[in-house]
């Protein structure tokens, strides 16, 4: 099978990152037949129709910076390499995933491309983010740590106090706000005073941009330019990604509390078909490529369920594994 | 072997660990000029400098965290929590990310962190400056969970929580900072995590403690003469030196711990009841636990003292168990 790293490669160009995209959005369409089959247990959530974020993202940095991200992180994890038998054999508990089958959906992880397991408690990934960049400070690398997270997120104090202390330290950090309109299932309009959630990096003299979360090539520019400054030893900077999710919060989340029309609206941007459009217009891209691109890759993924359903659940040993190292 | 006090033992191993691994360094809310305020960091900061003593904002879910994403990448962080109420602020990134991060990464990532705080009752510092709340870090899996009782456990327990590649929590007694003892520095001082202290042999009984209450147990036991005991300094709490504990009770047949914590869910509970259930049928009286009653730390002095188990009120407790081979009612009643 393909390693992540050599995945992580693939998105060098444009093509690349459409295909990447287009995978994204088809691995997380096929979870729902898994759950409906009894493949999956607890919860998922997804993030259709933001799929540019984490594109962008892992288009810009090294696999050696590192990515701590929420457990709204399947897009992440695929976008930074991890391969679809990894991402969904994980969400289905089976020895193929990428840790095992013993973290499940939320807790998505590879080490070999800089993600960290992936976290489930809001606002948690950003403390440790600043830590990443702190060791980085120290050992006097210049890898920068990059933190992902949803606008619910801004609201919780670990945000404040990462960004405070980052500021002061001036750690090589890139907190990257997904603001996805609502945190959980709560309009952020209900939850938070303001629009333009970048604006919070005022209160810490930090370097921060808004950018449109469904255009790729957008994020790319925004998060290089955070990232260089941090390499170059400036410090964080907080980017805002303004972005939409297509589905409801978790699985059980219908979404019903969405203002009529929102979705449609947004769909009218789908970060796919922005990519697709750009690279029609520039003749990369035609309609029937597109089309045979498209098969490819759901021919891809019904490959990656058949091979995760032969895979085996995790034995017995791997429950009491690692828990600490004399564990093993 | 030099006399110190038990905050120098602090920052004899702090000093010691630093020297030795460049990875080491320490982080937390004013240890680098201001030296802590209780004085457990003084002077390492300006030997060391600001990048291997670092001063934080009060922010400790920020640096708490910093310190596993830190430990993850390689590094070595101490980072002192000042008092471990503080700990509270900041859970989640101990019970709930730091120890996790191995299992979730199946050992691609370990968390060699060092988290110190002040902890205990004795001080005058109220309810929320002096609980032990060894309970926050039990029943967790992931991490260690150690209490020095002197200066030379101080030293040897805190080096090798640095070298350990998990999660470890020291909690210091800030009732203890001022004692002294005799320290062996340097590799032959340092005290392997999970090993207890064997530290008077006896014959009617095994008294378990940790912390300040090994102090209060040696001061029963040398008050009296007419039981002598084992006594036990179990000096890590998670994992406990099972081993250490089953063979002194199967030799004297009765257990008796002191504990600072909480009569409900005190960490005696574990003890006693892995006891009771290993060598039942072998045991002359039913384990006793000799703990603090069900109540935040009171301030007035007479009170605290009272929260606290005293050596005559363990010797009481003591010598009633030994005559009526029943558990005596602790001094609160014994309200079921």
């Amino acid at each position: 099978m393909i390693t992540s790293l050599a995945r992580r490669k693939e998105l060098a160009t444009s093509l690349g990152r459409l295909e990447r995209m287009l995978e994204i959005r088809a691995v997380e369409e096929s979870i729902q037949k898994l759950y409906n089959d009894g493949h999956v247990r607890g919860s998922t959530h997804l993030a259709n129709g933001q799929e540019a974020v984490s594109v962008g993202i892992a288009s810009v940095i090294r696999p050696t910076d590192v990515v701590t991200c929420t457990y709204r992180g399947h897009a992440a994890a695929l976008a930074l390499g991890v391969t679809p038998e990894g991402v969904l054999g994980e969400i289905c508990g089976r020895v193929i995933g990428c840790a095992g089958g013993i973290g499940g959906s939320m807790h998505l992880m590879d080490a070999s491309v800089g993600l960290m397991p992936t976290f489930a408690i809001i606002g948690a990934g950003l403390p440790v983010a600043a830590g990443v960049a702190l060791a980085a400070k120290l050992k006097k690398t210049d890898d920068v740590a990059v933190t992902i997270f949803g606008d619910g997120s801004t609201n919780i104090g670990a945000f404040h106090e990462t960004l405070n202390m980052a500021s002061i330290f001036k750690l090589p950090v890139v907190f990257v706000i997904e603001n996805n309109l609502y945190g959980e299932y709560t309009r952020i309009n209900l939850s938070t005073p303001i629009s333009d959630l970048a604006d919070r990096a005022d209160s810490y003299a930090m370097r921060k941009e808004i950018v449109d979360g469904q255009d790729l090539d957008a994020v790319m520019k925004s998060i290089s330019s955070a990232v260089d400054f941090a390499r170059a030893g400036n410090g964080p900077t907080l980017i805002e990604a303004k972005t939409y999710r297509y589905s409801g919060h978790s699985r059980s989340d219908p979404a019903t509390y969405r203002t009529p029309g929102e979705l449609d609206e947004w769909k009218l941007r789908d970060p796919l078909d922005i990519s697709a459009a750009r690279l029609i217009a520039s003749g990369d891209l035609n309609l029937a490529t597109l089309g045979e691109l498209k098969e490819r890759i759901a021919q891809r993924v019904e490959k990656a369920i058949s091979t995760v359903l032969a895979s085996d659940s995790p034995s017995l040993d791997a429950l009491l594994e690692h828990v600490v190292e004399s564990s093993k | 072997m030099t006399v110190m006090r038990t905050r120098q033992a602090v920052i004899a191993a702090l000093n010691d660990e630093l020297e030795s691994d460049p990875n080491v360094f320490l982080m937390g809310e004013d240890i680098g000029a201001g030296g802590g305020p209780f004085k457990a960091t003084e002077g390492l900061f300006d030997k060391f400098g600001p990048e291997r003593v670092i001063d934080t904002p009060i922010s400790e879910m920020a640096f708490l965290g910093a310190g596993v994403g830190a430990a993850a990448m390689g590094m070595r962080p101490v980072v002192e929590m000042m008092f471990v109420e503080f700990i509270g602020v900041a859970l989640d990134q101990l019970n709930t990310q730091a120890a996790f991060f191995r299992y979730l990464s199946r050992g691609s990532y370990q968390v060699p962190l060092t988290i110190r705080s002040a902890a205990g009752a004795g001080l005058g510092f109220g309810c929320q400056h002096s609980q032990i709340l060894d309970q926050w870090f039990r029943g967790n899996s992931g991490i260690s969970l150690v209490i020095p009782s002197d200066p030379q456990s101080m030293y040897g327990l805190l080096r090798s929580a640095i070298r350990s590649n998990d999660p470890v929590v020291v909690l210091e007694h800030k009732a203890l900072y001022g004692e002294r003892g005799d320290v062996i520095t340097g590799e032959a001082g340092i005290v392997p995590i999970g090993q207890a202290k064997l530290v008077t042999e006896g014959k009617d009984l095994t008294i378990v403690a940790i912390g300040s209450t090994v102090l209060t147990a040696k001061a029963a036991l040398e008050s009296q003469s007419s039981w002598s005991a084992d006594i036990i300094d179990l000096r890590t709490l998670i994992p406990w030196d099972k081993k250490m504990v089953l063979e002194s009770v199967a030799k004297t047949g009765r257990l008796v711990v002191v504990e600072e914590s909480s009569f409900s869910g005190g960490w005696g509970t574990e003890i006693t009841s892995h006891v009771v259930s290993t060598l039942w049928g072998d045991l002359k009286s039913p384990p006793h636990r000799i703990t603090a009653p069900d109540a935040p730390v009171p301030y007035a002095q007479n009170l605290e003292e009272r929260y606290l188990p005293s050596s005559s009120y363990v010797v009481a407790q003591i010598d009633e168990l030994l005559k009526t081979g029943k558990c005596p009612a602790p001094w609160w009643g014994d309200k079921k």
